[in-house]
């Protein structure tokens, strides 16, 4: 698998991303500066990691959807090509266009940073195949604007075509509103495009890939994706 | 006619000197202030009469504004240390593990594999009461560039807050913003945020704590220091544009507040943590190039600060062309240039010729880059702004001539040793327990370390609350550092020295706890008006307790910060020398936290005497603050620590947590909170285990030096304890759901909880 880390001025989760892929592939991912307009030849998974890109100054990853970089990413998930966006990355996917529906500011207003509980609610997709269906596992989260909203159409697109890829839940595995810490709607963590190539997620999976950092539970993620594009 | 200081300073001086310098009559000299406005303005900008004079001297004739201005903020208390200095030097700050001590941006130890550490602790506590959110934001940016301008990428950032009686709105205005400020700036630099301290008490109300540290790593071959050299290399300033804001930040930080202090709100920076996250992905990438000759952040004092010192410690001279500097706003004069406090710049002297090469870096960060001066070897500051002449002052006797004061010192009355069989009951074991756990200073501080990212960079081992210290791993290595903030401020209030002390041991207990070994600290040294005796006083019998303890212990200071002058209407703080402490520990996956497990052996380490003097139990449940502290045996301190340890390393512990605020029952709540289960205290056959200690005082006297361990095997365990000639017995089991003490009711942890986890969420949801 040849997985490229997009590098926004303003992103510093690239770092624990580049570790959790290499774990999962045992290769180094590259990592591939906003100001590029082409990815490298061979490249079968872009990941938008964390941060703060341009400071999240505008709307959380406005400007960033609108880097140099961004039509080539457009192009490739056009043509099929996986992408994975993990907090200020699946906020630059909503703004880019390429999942539906956007994030709010946590509901309690302030920045949570906490380990969460996820249940999986597909496993027919490329990123979420190593799980069971009704699985829960654990995933630190730390974002100010992680309150995922969509309008009633598109929340019950998203349901009828199995595309909520992963929803808060208590860690039995009960979609309450207690677990739903910054108040999204549905309890959605992460959510598929339509050819469910594309996944968006607030959680880090990628810093729960090493039982010294207090588990793997995020690593079936990375083993999913490189297990699907090594077949591929 | 040549200066007498002048003479000296060219005697003295080791710079390459072309030519003497010129006397002060021969030179060109800017516009000068009359000497009655020259007066009148140093009044303002807090130049003491005798301190203006002395300025006059150097110059040899009046000053311009600048130049008044610069003499101002560079002889601060802030920047000039000129109360603290004579005892400063107190402090042991050398081990074969320092690589370089106070003096620098920050301090440098070496952590083996070609590695070093740098990292400092530094207040914004001035700030933080005017703007708490800004005021702290700032702190941590400002504290993050003295790090990463010496060549390190911080890995972790920490911070030890005081704020006032929780009751007032006030402190909870302060303790809302400063939090947000804190994640705000942290979490967008991608810095952990994995540890701090926080304190209640009313001796805070106008003048809140907020000190920051940040721990930082580089190659040990890579150290970037402040000495500017190299006649005729260009000055570079890069990262944010100058600005109006924090002009005369550090002359404010160095007088008390009073009722118009709100009015000082012009004088608190701005932070933008998007320009420092570029700022250091833009210096890492050029200091893995060789282009650089020295750099240094420009924090309080801004530009002044920084060329003033990077030209005196490099021996040479600076000349600056201030039209060059990039602005924010328009019509700045050369006096609000030198003293703005604009966030997120630095000053480089780069090699020549190598200009493109840093420009091309800054210029794909999105920073402004600009050659604005180049160093002379005339040993003086020359300053020049559309065309005029605006500054020209000798270098060395500015730093050499800069104030000292033996301020008078007045001693600390000791209080006497409270016997704890004088000292009645007034609620029982239990109660109090559920008082304790859930009081200000020691309900949990889960709702603060929320508000923090303390994962981002992936290598958090240890996260708040899990350990007596935050565990961050290096990466690509199996080698982590072990990183704590500590003051008990109560026990320097009531004695300075022994606080002092008591500071830095339980700074170099809380590393020892995790197992990792304890090798130097930082020190944040908060105090009142030092023109008072008492104050002064505190001050010295401070240090001398924390250089006993520093020496005992082998645990050098190597870099620190002093912030005098924290009253409000005349009122002190509590003496607060917060200590920053780092440490290593070869294989991570050693490293301990303190939950408790069910099924574990309970083993006390130290001896219990029952000091209830100046105890939390005393002031929570008794309602007093009084007595001696609990003083600090450091040779005993020494033995239990390095034999606890050595027994985790060894793999027979499997949970530690040092005994302090409120001492043993509360630590065994922490301990059964954590690991969620209940325990059993229970004696050996035919003993108890209060012996012949009240109660009261036995489970919540704070004797210092102690541990309690969770073991699978404490025969094993008492045994090396016995070997090692360490005080060691076991206690009892964990298990169940509640914490059973003898002669006291059973109490259940999720009571305990409850109560421990309610306080912080339900005063800050009023």
């Amino acid at each position: 698998m040849n997985a490229v880390i997009l590098l926004f001025p303003g992103t510093n989760r690239e770092r624990d991303m580049a570790i959790a892929l290499h774990k999962a592939t045992g290769r180094k991912p590259a990592i591939l500066f906003h100001q590029e307009t082409s990815l490298p030849a061979g490249t079968d998974l872009v990941v938008l990691p964390g941060g703060f890109s341009h400071g999240d100054y505008l709307r959380c990853g406005a400007m960033a959807a609108r880097s140099p970089i961004m039509p080539a990413v457009r192009d490739f998930a056009l043509k099929g090509g996986h992408v994975l966006g993990v907090c200020n990355g699946f906020q630059i996917l909503t703004e880019a266009g390429l999942l539906p529906g956007a994030l709010l500011r946590n509901a309690s207003l302030r920045f949570l940073s906490m380990d969460c509980h996820l249940r999986v609610e597909t496993t027919r997709s490329p990123f979420t195949a190593r799980w069971q269906k009704g699985e829960t596992f654990r995933a630190p989260m730390a974002h100010g604007d992680g309150n995922y909203f969509c309008d009633d159409e598109t929340l019950a697109r998203l349901q009828a075509e199995d595309r909520v890829a992963f929803r808060y839940a208590t860690a039995r595995g009960e979609a309450t509103a207690e677990a739903n810490r910054n108040g999204a709607r549905d309890n959605i963590a992460g959510i598929l495009s339509e050819n469910r190539r594309i996944l968006g997620m607030m959680p880090h999976p990628e810093d729960l890939v090493d039982p010294l950092m207090g588990g793997t539970d995020g690593l079936p993620l990375f083993e999913s994706i490189a297990e699907a594009l090594a077949t591929a | 006619m040549e200066h007498p200081l002048d003479k000296r300073r060219a005697g003295d001086d080791k710079a390459p000197m072309s030519s003497p310098a010129p006397s002060p009559a021969g030179r060109p000299a800017p516009e000068l202030l009359a000497p009655e406005r020259a007066r009148q303005l140093a009044a303002e900008f807090g130049l003491k009469p005798e301190e203006h004079e002395r300025a006059l001297a150097i110059l040899g004739r009046q000053p311009s504004l600048t130049e008044l201005g610069i003499f101002s903020v560079m002889w601060s208390e802030h920047c000039s240390y000129k109360s603290s200095r004579v005892w400063l030097r107190q402090l042991p700050t050398k081990a074969p593990w320092v690589i370089h001590g106070p003096g620098e941006n920050a301090g440098v130890i070496d952590i083996g594999e070609g590695l070093a550490a740098i990292f400092k602790m530094e207040s914004h506590n001035h700030p933080s009461f005017i703007e708490p959110y800004q005021g702290a934001a700032t702190g941590v940016g400002g504290i993050l560039r003295d790090v990463f301008t010496m060549g390190a990428r911080p890995i972790a950032n920490l911070n030890a807050l005081r704020f006032g009686d929780p009751s007032l709105p006030k402190t909870r205005q302060v303790l809302d913003g400063v939090v947000r400020g804190i994640g705000g700036y942290g979490n967008c630099v991608g810095v952990p945020t994995v540890g701090g301290e926080v304190n209640f008490h009313p001796a805070y109300n106008g003048n809140p704590l907020v000190n920051a540290m940040t721990v930082g790593i580089a190659p040990r071959d890579r150290i970037f220091l402040s000495a500017a050299a190299g006649i005729g290399n260009p000055v570079v300033y890069v990262g944010s544009k100058t600005g109006r804001d924090g002009i005369h930040g550090a002359t404010m930080s160095s007088a008390e507040f009073s009722a118009d202090s709100e009015e000082k709100r012009p004088t608190v920076q701005v932070g933008d943590p998007y320009a420092e996250k570029l700022l250091i992905e833009a210096c890492m990438e050029l200091m893995a190039t060789d282009v650089i000759v020295a750099i240094q952040d420009m924090g309080a004092a801004g530009l002044t600060s920084s060329s003033v010192e990077m030209a005196g410690k490099g021996g040479v001279g600076i000349e600056l062309v201030l039209d060059d500097v990039p602005q924010r706003e328009t019509g700045m004069s050369a006096y609000e240039m030198m003293l703005s406090e604009s966030q997120e710049r630095m000053l480089m002297i780069l090699k020549p010729g190598q200009e493109h090469v840093a420009e091309a870096i800054f210029r794909k960060w999105e920073l402004d880059f600009a050659v604005i001066g180049h160093l002379t070897d005339t040993g003086r500051i020359v300053i020049r702004h559309k065309g005029a002449l605006e500054a020209d002052i000798p270098l060395a006797p500015l730093e050499s001539e800069a104030p000292l004061y033996h301020r008078p010192t007045a001693e600390t009355p000791k209080q006497p040793v409270l016997d704890a069989a004088g000292v009645a009951d007034p609620a029982g074991i239990a109660p109090a327990l559920l008082t304790l756990i859930g009081s200000p200073d020691l309900c949990s501080r889960r709702w603060i370390w929320d508000q923090y990212d303390s994962t981002v960079g992936g290598q958090t081992v240890k996260r708040p609350g899990a350990a007596d210290a935050a565990i961050v791993r290096l990466e690509d290595s199996a080698r982590a550092l072990a990183m704590t903030t500590d003051c008990t401020p109560r026990y320097c209030a009531a004695d300075p020295e022994e606080g002092g002390r008591q500071a830095v041991a339980e700074a170099w207990r809380n590393i020892t706890a995790t197992g990792a070994l304890p090798l130097a600290i930082t020190d944040n040294m908060n105090f009142g008006n030092p023109e008072k005796p008492e104050i002064m006083g505190q001050f010295a019998a401070a240090v001398r307790g924390m250089a006993s303890a520093c020496t005992a212990l082998d645990f050098p200071v190597v870099s620190g910060n002093v912030s005098l002058y924290n009253e409000t209407e005349g009122r002190g703080i509590l003496p607060t020398p917060a200590i920053g402490a780092v440490g290593v520990i070869e294989d991570a996956a050693k490293a301990v936290g303190y939950a408790l497990r069910p099924g574990q052996e309970i083993v006390l380490v130290g001896e219990t005497k029952g000091w209830l003097g100046q105890s939390l139990w005393l002031r929570e449940i008794a309602g007093r603050e009084e007595g001696a502290p609990p003083p600090v045996d450091l040779a005993a301190e020494r033995r239990h620590g390095d034999f606890v340890r050595a027994q985790i390393l060894a793999g027979t512990v499997a949970g530690c947590h040092d005994l302090a605020d409120g001492g043993l029952l509360v630590a065994l709540a922490e301990m059964a909170m954590e690991g969620e289960t209940g325990a059993t205290l229970e004696p050996a056959p035919g003993e108890t285990l209060t012996g012949g200690i009240p109660p009261h005082a036995f489970w919540y006297g704070e004797d210092q030096g102690r541990y309690l361990l969770a073991t699978t095997d404490a025969a094993a365990l008492l045994a090396a304890a016995q070997a090692a000639g360490v005080p060691a017995r076991r206690i009892g089991r964990a298990g169940g759901g509640d914490l059973v003490v003898p002669g006291a009711d059973a109490i259940s942890v999720a009571r305990l909880r409850e109560a421990h986890e309610r306080f912080l969420p339900g005063l800050m949801a009023r």
